[in-house]
């Protein structure tokens, strides 16, 4: 675009300002994170390690990570396998009440995740309790995959639609059956949408909290429901800022993956 | 006896041959009913978020008209429109509803603001190298987690905090903590979600419609709102579809850096959980629900949902 020096100017300024609202309160955690005063007063009045230290020797910090690991890995896998049909079905099928079925697997993210929050909690206290299903992982693992769905579908349904069928027509009239087709051209085609899919939804379980307080019940704590119960606490502040610190860290190694695996430079999208 | 046990495994292996294997007919089977292939791929994930999600919205919706009994705490199956008589005559429930929806319009509207120009420049004025770049780095933070956000910014308004420390020798004090704050922070956790839409927007619009417009004489302010604006618009819709409903809901931000401010998920929340009168916080929990719905309908014809 013919720009005058002075809008690119005005462009860059504005790019550098947004960056800065990103980043400085990111890097002010991690800097916190070594600071010797507990009430994390600014400037820093010396640096220590040893909140770090302590964070690491936190049981509960420690169960709450492995809690969040699995309901991660719970609600991605779910989240893989229905929005993969779901979007097969969309992208290649036309049928009467396609927009309704897109719609439908929207619906959980475009809802606040309250509602989607009080909908299950009360859904399951009132119908699958008397089921023997009680408030626990598995729960968390259903609602948090309710809104994983979307995320695999959304990425698959991009790359079924940018690639279109003639591939999988041309391997069918070489003679090779369903089965092959899906093995040997559809699912290599959609493979790195899969991964970039599969991270987000990961991503969106381990960072939710809403949906996660009102399925967990009392015996279940991810991560996020560990650092904001320990938020109210002053004498746990450091070990919750090195937590804290630790995630803004970690967050760069999903980016880190998508860079590697997917040509796509955002990484697959929301 | 020899010659006729090898002529049967001779007609035995014929056969077989004829007759394909099992996932060969399948296959066939499969190949053959374009609808079996459909149905088969559309039962799971409909049973699950029809079953699941639709049917608990729907008892959270009829649990709306019922009630509490006030002496036992027990919801009372019985029709009854108290709970939205209560919402709409209350000065309490409307007020915050004005000010939620003011909340997540704030947010949105400084999204956008702040969003459109970094999407700009992203798309068409960096250059490619630095475009990947700054993708990443918009990103980047997309990854870290909501409350460490949330906690970073508590941190950065607190009294002896960052923003204090960086106004006072220009002899301003930061917003400390308030309604102002909860909207800072909602919109430093939404950012990543309008700039994600808008740049993918404006990167599929060609660069020959830029460069027409400005051959027929166009400045550049002309030419981004005559043509990159009308033409952006659905991206920006969809990232607004985010920022809004994420913000319409939120109830854990405007507890860590709200001070005493309370919006619609606080009543939800306090409601289904500390006064539990789930009744009264499904028919609280309506409301968000409408407003999106309509927000829905209204931008459909924009085709901001495609971008989604």
């Amino acid at each position: 675009m013919r720009l005058s020096a002075r809008a690119r100017a005005g462009l860059a300024a504005v790019m550098v300002l947004g960056l800065a609202f990103v980043y400085v309160p990111l890097v002010v955690v991690l800097i916190s994170s070594f600071n010797t005063d507990r009430t994390f007063g600014w400037p820093p009045s010396g640096l220590t390690f040893e909140w770090w230290s302590r964070a690491w020797d936190n049981p509960g910090a420690r169960t709450a990570l492995a809690t969040s690991v699995k309901a991660g890995l719970g609600a991605t896998a779910i989240a893989l396998v229905l929005g993969t049909m779901a979007s097969f079905a969309v992208a290649r099928y036309r049928f009467f009440g396609r927009d309704a079925v897109s719609i439908l697997i929207v619906l959980p993210i475009a809802l606040p995740g309250i509602v989607t929050g009080i909908a299950l909690s009360n859904a399951i206290s009132t119908t699958l309790s008397p089921l023997g299903v009680s408030f626990g992982l598995f729960t968390v693992i259903v609602g948090h995959a309710t809104f994983c769905v979307v995320v695999v579908y959304n990425n698959v349904l991009a790359r079924l639609r940018r690639t279109g069928g003639s591939l999988e027509e041309a391997s069918m009239d070489l003679g090779a059956d369903v089965f092959a087709t899906f093995r040997h051209v559809t699912f290599p085609a959609v493979r790195s949408a899969l991964v970039a899919g599969g991270l987000l939804a990961f991503a969106l379980s381990f960072d939710e909290i809403i949906v996660t307080t009102f399925t967990a019940g009392a015996s279940v704590q991810t991560l996020p429901l560990w650092i904001f119960t320990n938020l109210a606490r002053p004498n746990q502040a450091p070990v919750v800022n090195v937590v804290a610190a630790l995630l803004v860290v970690l967050s760069v190694v999903p980016v880190w993956l998508a860079q590697r695996i997917s040509s796509d430079p955002a990484g697959g999208r929301i | 006896m020899a010659g006729d046990q090898g002529l049967n495994n001779v007609v035995t292996t014929v056969r077989e041959a004829r007759q394909p294997s099992l996932t060969r007919r399948l296959s066939g089977v499969l190949h053959r009913h374009r609808r079996l292939r459909l149905a088969l791929l559309l039962v799971a994930p409909m049973v699950v978020l029809v079953v699941v999600y639709l049917g608990a919205l729907a008892v959270l919706l009829v649990s709306a008209f019922w009630t509490t009994d006030d002496f036992t705490g027990q919801v009372v199956r019985e029709g009854t429109l108290d709970n939205f008589r209560q919402l709409v005559t209350s000065d309490v429930y409307r007020a915050v509803t004005f000010r939620t929806v003011g909340v997540a319009a704030a947010v949105t509207v400084i999204c956008a603001v702040l969003a459109f120009p970094m999407a700009l420049y992203m798309s068409k004025v960096a250059s490619p190298r630095r475009r990947k770049l700054l993708v990443v780095a918009v990103l980047t933070p997309l990854w870290a987690s909501y409350l460490v956000k949330a906690f970073a910014w508590r941190a950065m308004l607190s009294g002896d905090g960052v923003v204090n420390w960086a106004l006072a020798p220009i002899g301003l004090e930061g917003p400390g903590f308030g309604l102002t704050a909860t909207i800072i922070v909602l919109t430093y956790l939404w950012l990543p979600f309008m700039v994600l839409p808008v740049y993918a927007g404006l990167e599929r619009l060609p660069d020959s419609l830029l460069e027409a417009s400005s051959d027929l004489g166009a400045g550049a302010g002309r030419t981004v709102r005559s043509v990159v604006l009308p033409l952006a618009f659905p991206a920006v819709v969809a990232g607004a579809i985010f920022t809004f409903s994420l913000s319409l809901g939120d109830y854990i931000a405007v507890q860590i850096v709200g001070g005493k401010s309370q919006l619609l998920g606080n009543l939800i929340q306090g409601n289904a959980g500390a006064a539990n009168n789930l009744p009264l916080a499904a028919a609280l929990a309506a409301v968000p629900v409408l407003i999106m719905v309509v927000l829905l309908l209204g931008v459909r014809r924009t085709g901001a949902l495609e971008n989604l």
